[in-house]
Parts: C-alpha cells; structure tokens; sequence
C-alpha cells in the first residue's frame, strides 16, 4: 500500500505545484507589463481603472523580486486569494468558482457513478447474450464517438425546443431562491436532468463496450476454463469474469477523466449550467485573466481529487496491489 | 472383476481450421480400471492434451467427430450440458496444466471452493471446511492458505491446492495434465506419491497421468498408453512397456532415454530424429513412418489396423512380428 | 491478374488478411471514413462558395441552392463542413502522428531501460501528463495567446496526447524485452533484427496502427470540444467552431438545426467510422472476439 500511494501522491504534489508555477510564470513570461496587458481589453470608466491598476500592482508585486513574488503566489493561493473576476463585477474569483465547482460536483458526480454502474451491466450482459450485444452495440458505438456538446444540443433541441418538457438553461429558475428548499430541490433537479442525461447516456456507451470486451477476454482465460470443467454454470463464471473486468475499467476511468471533465465543461455552456464549464466561456469571452487562471487551478484541483479517489477505489477493489505491501507469499 | 471406469472407442476428435480439419485424436480406445494409474506418453503435439481436454470441455475450433468415450457407463460425447455438467467434478475431474493461472486473482481461496461446490448442490458449511482443511494438511498445506488470495501463495502451493481442490468431490476419474512437467524432480516426487495416496485413500477411483516423461510412469503407472501424432501406437503394461516394447516409437523413447550409471562414453545418449508430422487434413499411412527406420511402401499405403499381441498389450505397426523377430536372432546369436 | 480462385487460396493461407478483408466492421468502417476523406480532399470541387462568404439568405434551411442551408449571417453550411472536414482531418493526422510518434519513442526507450532512473522519470513525466487535463492547458495558452492557427492547435494536442501511447508502448516493449524469442537471438546466431522483422514487427505494427486510429479520433474530439468552448483557432473554421457560433446565435432558441446539428453528426459519424475499424482490427488480431 505504501508503494503504491506513494509514486501516486508525489505525481500529484509535482502536478499541483507545476499547475501553480505556470499559473504564476506566464503573465510574467509574456511580453510587456501584464496589468497594461489586462487593463487594455478591458472597457470600464477611467475611475475604475484607475482603481483596479493599484489593486493589481499590489497583487502582482511587480517591484519586489522573483522569488518574493513567487512566495507570495503561493501565499495567496492558501488564502484563497486568486484575485477579482472582471466579467462577474469584480467579485473574488474564489468565490465564483468554488460556488461553481459545487454545481460541477453535483453534476459530475452521479453521471459518472451511475454511467459506470449500469453501463458495466449492460456490458456484461452483452458481453454473453448475442441478441443483446447486436442491438445494443450500435447504439453504444454511435453515443461513443458523439462530443458531449453535440448531444447535449439534441436533448436540448428535442426535449427542451421542440417537446417543451424541460427547460433549456440555468441551474434554477429565474425567480427561485437557492436554498435546502423543497422547492428549490425539484426545480434544481428540473434543470439537471437534461445535462445530467447527456453525460450519462455517452459515458454509458463506453463503459458497456469495454466490459463486453473484458468479459469476453476473461471468459476465454484459464480460471474461467478450470471452473467449467469443474462443471460450473455460466452464471457464476461471469460473475467471476465481471469481478476481474471491472478492474481495467476502473484504470479506465481514471484515465478518461480527463476527457470526460472536458466533455462536461461544453455541457454546461449549451444549457448554461452554471458550473466551471459555463465561468469559462463567459470567462474567455471577456479575456477575463484572473478568472481564467483560476479555473485552470480548479480543473486541476478537480483532476487530483478525482484521480486520487479513484486510485483508493482501485486499491481496495484489486487484492493483488492490497497484499503486495502487507507480508507478502510465504 | 474391477470395475472399468473409462472405456474410450475409436474416439475422433478433430480442429476445425480455415484450411481444413487438424486430425489431432484419430480413433483412439483404451480402457481404464478403478485402482488403476493409468499413464498416457507422448512428445508435445502428440494430441494427449486434445484428448484429456476432449474428455471434459470441447471448445471451438476442437470438435467431437466420432467414437464414444464412456465414463461409468455415460458416454461423455453424446452427453447433453446439463448431464455433462452433473459429471463434471463429481465424477470426472481435472488437474489442468497451469497452476499459475488457474485461479482468479480476485477469489479468495475459500470463496472458489465453496462457489465450486455449491454448483453440485454441496453446503459449503464449516463440516465440509473441516474435511476440505484435512485434505490440505495432507499436502502440507496449512489451513490460512483457504483465506489468501492467489497471489500470495506459492507456485508450489498452488499446484498443491489445485490437486486438493479438483479430488475434493472424491472423482471416479482424475486427468492429471502433465501436472510434473514444470516441476524439479523433488517436487515431481512429492506428487507423485501424492496422487498414488489419494488413490489408496480412495479420494479418487483412477488416474490419467499425461506426460512426456515415461521414468515417472515407471514409477506409478500400472499400464501405459504410447500416443504419437494423434494415435496410439502401443499400449500395454508398464513393465512391458519399459522392458519389452514392441512399437518402434516406444523402443526409440526408451533407448533416449539416460540411465543411471551410464556415462556418454560408453554408450551415447540417441534421440529420434525427425519431427512429427503436421495433421492438417493428414491423409492415410502410419504416421510415424517419416522417422522410423522400418519403414516401407506399405506403412506409407496403409494405415496400420490396432492388433492385440495378447488381452492386455496392443500395437498399431505392419511389422512388428518381423522388427521383434530379428531382434530376438541378433540377442540370441551374441 | 489473379484469378478468383488464388487470391482466395492466398487468403486463406494467410488468415490475418483473410479475416480483415471479411470483416464486416473494417469493411464499412473503412467505406465510411474514406468517404469523408474525399468529401474533405475534394469536396470543395462541389460547392462554389469559401467558407466565410455570404452566400445567401440569412438563416436558410436546407434547399435546393444551399444543400446544408445557411448561418445566420448567410454564409454557406456545407461550404463550411467541407472546410470543417479538412481542418478536422489535418488536426487527426498531425495531433494523432505526433502523439502516436512521441508516444512509441518515450513507450520504447522507457520499456527498453525498464528498471532504470530513466524509466522511472519518463514514466513520471507520462503520469503526470495524464493527470492534466488538456482544456486546462489550453485555458491557459489560449489566455495569453493572440493568434492560434488549425496547425499549431494540432501541435498543441498532439504533444499533449501521447501519454497513454507510452504507457501502452512501454508495456509491449517490456514483454517483448522478456520474451524467449529476445533471449534465442543471444544464444543463437539470429541476429535480434531479423527476428524483430519476421516475428515481432507484426504484432507491434498492428499494435500501432491501432493506437494510431485511437489517437486520430480522440485528437479530433479534444479538438472540437476545444473550439466549441472557445479556446480553439482564431483563424479558419472547424467543425467544433461552426457549432460554437451557431451556439453564440442562438441556434437552439430559433430553431437552427442544419446550423448545429449536421456538423456535429458529420464529425460523429467520422468518429464512428473509425472504431468500427478500430474495432474491427482487434476482432482480427483478438481471435478470441473472432467468431468462426
């Protein structure tokens, strides 16, 4: 178990502080003053600017030397001081984007846990029944090789335009108070549904198609053999075939995090969910640097975490990373 | 009269390939007594692991193409799934090749057991551990093995828990598929006399020892079978076998084979030249003529029909009358 | 020319081009993507207009003059897709080259030394890699940079993706390293280039081309959601870009479906054109997924 966490933790760590260094190199690796830079793009009246222009001298310490100012990036990223959005009134960039990130979670979350449940049964299922593998497995292939975005725009045109029954943007109505209302919950969930659909429906594909293949795979190997000639049933071959399936699609998942974040960040900007997705096209739209920076902090935060839960889920699920660490063979 | 466990008659099992059919068993019959080890020898490629795998599970591309195999009376290749299932464990079981990967890696010992048995309708409660932990005792194996996982035992181990697991349902007939073949000859000793103990013990009714290695058979085997390129060209008796082989693959085999005491010097080691004959839509002709020194027109005409030299020996060679003849005149005339 | 009969004979001596040519997914995928190639390659032979010119009504469904309809600016939808298709198939190709070629070298040089420091870093590297995710790198680049063209974006994502090649890569080469036809070629005669040509090259080659495949289509994919979100190219059109102005307009709202929709199925049809060859192939070299 040691071993195991700890190449994993130091990746991370390196990850992170390579996140936070760039973050902090590239204003002050581009040509000319970045303050200059920011303020040009921006239109506000001359008092503001005026305003923001110390605020941000202060920010950057531009006069201080390099290593003082890196200590003190590092100092202000621990106290939650990423700076002020210009896109969202000035507000701290902080506190949009943990407000964000709180819808991203809710979002995030149960699509990638349920897709991976059921889509691991359809899997295996298909993976043994040929009638059920010749009708899924087309439609699994064709919502595999569809963007995100793209689907989500056909819920939308379909159930949001054309059939009416769900609504086309935001996270809740526009005269609905947040809060741990019941009211609140259902027309949250209202709104949910559709983006939480689109993520689901395609990471389902992909799941199912690569447990078909695990069990397949592991149906044909030695154990599975040595059972049967034990006379065992099916059944219980494919359970013990899933049991080993299931790890690579763990490591799968792991690895399609990447893809799958992306692929939900574009989910939220077409029903303008108000997750990190919705922050970033407003974001680049308004060249909105602080903020820009911050989400890439965030995703990477969201990265981490994600990897690193599903690291522990694989090392409780594989007895072979378990034990190695523990004693060992006799 | 002991009672006949295994009656195998003319069985044909075939490879179904693009190209044609690979002739891999072709009309094969022996038989096998309960108390018996019965061994079959042969050089890799010979068909034995076809034929042991033949007798349990036939998967694609292998297919069944004729003969019966009949265990206890049930003909093996006519059973439907249901009856072969029944069969299966209890009453025919399986030592299979690799012990490696034989186990699912996220199984605890203990929950494959109890799966396996539960599949013939047997509790798997702590009665049953009590007899399953005796057994492992028996093979010097102690009871914790049933809550590790494979990984954490042994090569050695679990060949050990493979031998106790597949004679747990005490099977009429255990097929050992060269199960010493990667093993040194210490380890190859201990289960040797492992598997003639739980014969003793009754844990099981006969074996069907595969190998390539005829000094073992010596050493347990009561009768063994000679298969080369998917016939069997002798059967007989073990002493027979090893003091008076007719066939002259079996000659070949055993003069290759070392003997203790006997330097190179004085006598060379030979091995038989040659290799064996691919099978793919193999046509008539005995099959070992391409390397024996023997052979003639009509060993490469005709394939040669099974004769019986008496009840317990038969042999499948045009000329062995002539080939023993001749030997007997050289022995005589030193 | 050959017969019927030896071609079939030659087929059926050498089973892994017998399976390929008769297998039913290689087959139509192979149609499919080839189809959309030449629509890329010469598609612009079909329509007289260039991508951003106004060719029409603002905001058409498809007729008789505008197959695809028009955006709502007037500019042409097909003219756009074709456009799209070649921007789309340029970034596949160098992304996917790029990614694939770094991929194979880091992959056998880290398995070839595996063991060493430089195994371990090169694999350090590769994790940490995989843990970024490419939008936010390109968050970031797209930030402070002013003009970003197709190609450089391909540049961009194919140094970004070829971790997972590595991994894999090294894998293979570990095994091979392990493999008793390596240890025949030091105690016989054989020199290790020859049996890497007639035994190994096989496998390996097979191996590639399909991760080659994967890295086409997952780098087409990154690279439309990254238009889409809008840190894509400044210059020229893509697929992903056609949508996101279409999604900029409104096209959900007013209806524009042939804006939005048509694209994304063109891209996604592309997408599946290349699993089913992908997948295809693995029934080819898996026999195990083979059925007989």
């Amino acid at each position: 178990m040691g071993k195991y966490f700890r190449k994993k933790v130091l990746v991370y760590l390196i990850t992170f502080v390579l996140a936070i260094t760039i973050n902090w190199m590239i204003p002050r690796a581009m040509p000319g003053n970045p303050i200059q830079i920011m303020l040009s793009r921006i239109t506000v009246t001359p008092d503001t600017k005026a305003k923001m222009q110390t605020y941000y001298k202060e920010l950057f310490g531009l006069d201080k030397p390099w290593i003082i100012q890196y200590l003190n990036y590092w100092k202000s990223i621990f106290t939650g001081n990423l700076g002020r959005s210009i896109s969202f009134g000035l507000r701290p960039v902080g506190d949009i984007l943990s407000n964000a990130v709180i819808f991203d979670f809710l979002l995030m979350f149960p699509a990638l846990l349920l897709s991976f449940i059921f889509g691991n049964k359809l899997g295996a299922v298909s993976g043994v029944n040929k009638r059920v593998d010749n009708i899924l497995m087309p439609v699994f292939y064709f919502l595999t090789s569809a963007p995100y975005f793209w689907f989500a725009v056909i819920l939308s045109f379909i159930f949001g335009m054309q059939l009416n029954i769900f609504p086309l943007g935001g996270a809740y109505g526009q005269f609905v108070l947040p809060g741990f209302s019941l009211h609140f919950i259902l027309d949250f969930l209202y709104h949910w549904f559709l983006p939480f659909m689109s993520l689901f429906a395609i990471m389902l594909g992909q799941w199912a198609i690569g447990m078909r293949n695990m069990i397949i795979y592991e149906m044909g190997t030695n154990y599975s053999r040595f059972m049967e000639a034990m006379g065992s049933r099916r059944g219980l071959i494919r359970r013990y075939a899933y049991r080993n399936g299931i790890l690579p699609q763990v490591t799968g998942l792991g690895i399609r995090l990447g893809q799958f974040i992306g692929g939900a960040l574009a989910t939220e900007i077409v029903f303008q969910y108000p997750g990190l997705g919705y922050i970033l096209f407003r974001a680049i739209i308004d060249q909105d640097y602080f903020l820009l920076q911050g989400i890439f902090l965030f995703i990477i935060l969201l990265m981490l975490v994600a990897n690193f839960t599903v690291d522990i889920i694989y090392m409780f699920l594989d007895p072979r990373v378990r034990v190695s660490f523990s004693g060992g063979s006799q | 009269m002991p009672e006949k466990i295994l009656e195998v008659k003319q069985l044909k099992i075939y490879y179904r390939t693009l190209q044609g059919f690979v002739k891999a068993v072709d009309g094969i019959s022996f038989a096998m007594e309960r108390g018996q080890i019965v061994g079959l020898a042969g050089e890799s490629g010979c068909g034995k692991t076809t034929f042991c795998n033949g007798l349990i599970l036939r998967k694609k591309p292998m297919q069944y193409m004729g003969g019966k195999a009949l265990l206890l009376g049930h003909d093996l290749m006519s059973a439907n799934k249901a009856e072969m299932r029944k069969l299966r464990y209890t009453n025919i079981s399986l030592i299979p090749q690799s012990a490696m990967d034989s186990f699912s890696p996220t199984k605890k010992i203990k929950t494959l057991v109890s799966d396996l048995v539960r599949q013939h309708h047997i509790e798997a409660d702590s009665d049953f551990f009590r007899k399953v932990k005796e057994r492992f005792a028996q093979v010097n194996l102690t009871p914790d093995v049933l809550d590790s996982y494979p990984i954490e035992l042994s090569g050695g181990m679990k060949q050990r828990v493979l031998m106790v697991i597949a004679t747990m349902m005490n099977p009429d007939l255990l097929v050992a598929d060269e199960i010493s073949s990667a093993l040194d000859v210490t380890s190859q000793r201990f289960v040797c006399k492992l598997l003639v103990d739980f014969l003793r013990k009754k844990f099981v009714g006969s074996v069907l020892f595969i190998t390539h290695d005829l000094s073992i058979l010596y050493q347990i085997a009561a009768k063994i079978i000679i298969m080369y390129a998917g016939h069997l060209v002798e059967v007989a008796p073990t002493k027979d076998i090893i003091h008076a082989p007719k066939h002259p693959y079996t000659k070949a085999l055993i003069t290759s084979l070392p003997r203790i005491g006997v330097r190179f010097k004085d006598h060379k080691l030979r091995g038989i030249g040659g290799v064996p004959p691919k099978l793919l839509e193999i046509g008539p002709g005995c099959r070992f003529r391409f390397r024996c020194p023997f052979a003639d027109e009509i060993c490469e005409q005709k394939t040669p029909p099974v004769e019986n030299i008496n009840r317990e020996h038969s042999i499948m060679c045009h000329h062995w009358k002539k080939i023993d003849r001749n030997e007997h005149e050289h022995s005589t005339k030193r | 020319m050959r017969s019927g009969k030896e071609i079939s004979a030659y087929l059926k001596n050498h089973p892994n081009l017998y399976f390929t040519v008769h297998n039913k997914k290689v087959v139509l995928g192979l149609s499919m993507f080839l189809f959309f190639a030449l629509l890329a390659l010469l598609g612009t032979l079909l329509t007289p207009y260039n991508y951003s010119d106004i060719a029409g009504g603002s905001a058409l469904p498809p007729n008789a003059k505008h197959i695809l309809g028009t955006t709502q600016l007037g500019e042409d939808v097909f003219s756009q897709v074709i456009y799209g298709l070649r921007a789309t198939f340029i970034t596949g190709l160098i992304a996917g080259g790029l990614a694939t070629l770094i991929g194979i070298s880091v992959g056998f040089l880290a398995g070839y030394y595996g063991g060493s420091l430089l195994d371990e870093g090169l694999m350090m590297i590769t994790n940490i890699m995989l843990v970024i995710p490419i939008i936010a790198v390109l968050v970031i680049i797209s930030a402070y940079l002013r003009h970003l063209s197709v190609f450089i974006q391909a540049l961009i994502i194919g140094s970004y993706n070829w971790p997972w090649v590595a991994r894999a890569v090294r894998a293979q080469t570990l095994a091979i390293k392990n493999n008793p036809y390596v240890n025949l070629s030091h105690i016989s005669s054989i020199p290790i280039s020859r049996i890497i040509r007639e035994d190994i090259a096989f496998n390996m080659f097979s191996y590639i081309f399909m991760a080659f495949i994967l890295q086409f289509s997952g780098s087409v994919l990154a690279a439309a959601t990254l238009d889409f979100i809008g840190v894509g190219p400044t210059q020229g059109i893509s697929l992903g870009l056609i949508m996101r102005f279409a999604i900029l307009a409104g096209a959900i709202l007013h209806g524009y479906w042939w804006w939005m929709i048509i694209p994304g199925l063109i891209l996604t049809l592309l997408i599946v054109s290349l699993y089913l060859i992908n997948t295809g192939l693995d029934e080819v070299f898996n026999p195990r997924l083979r059925e007989l």
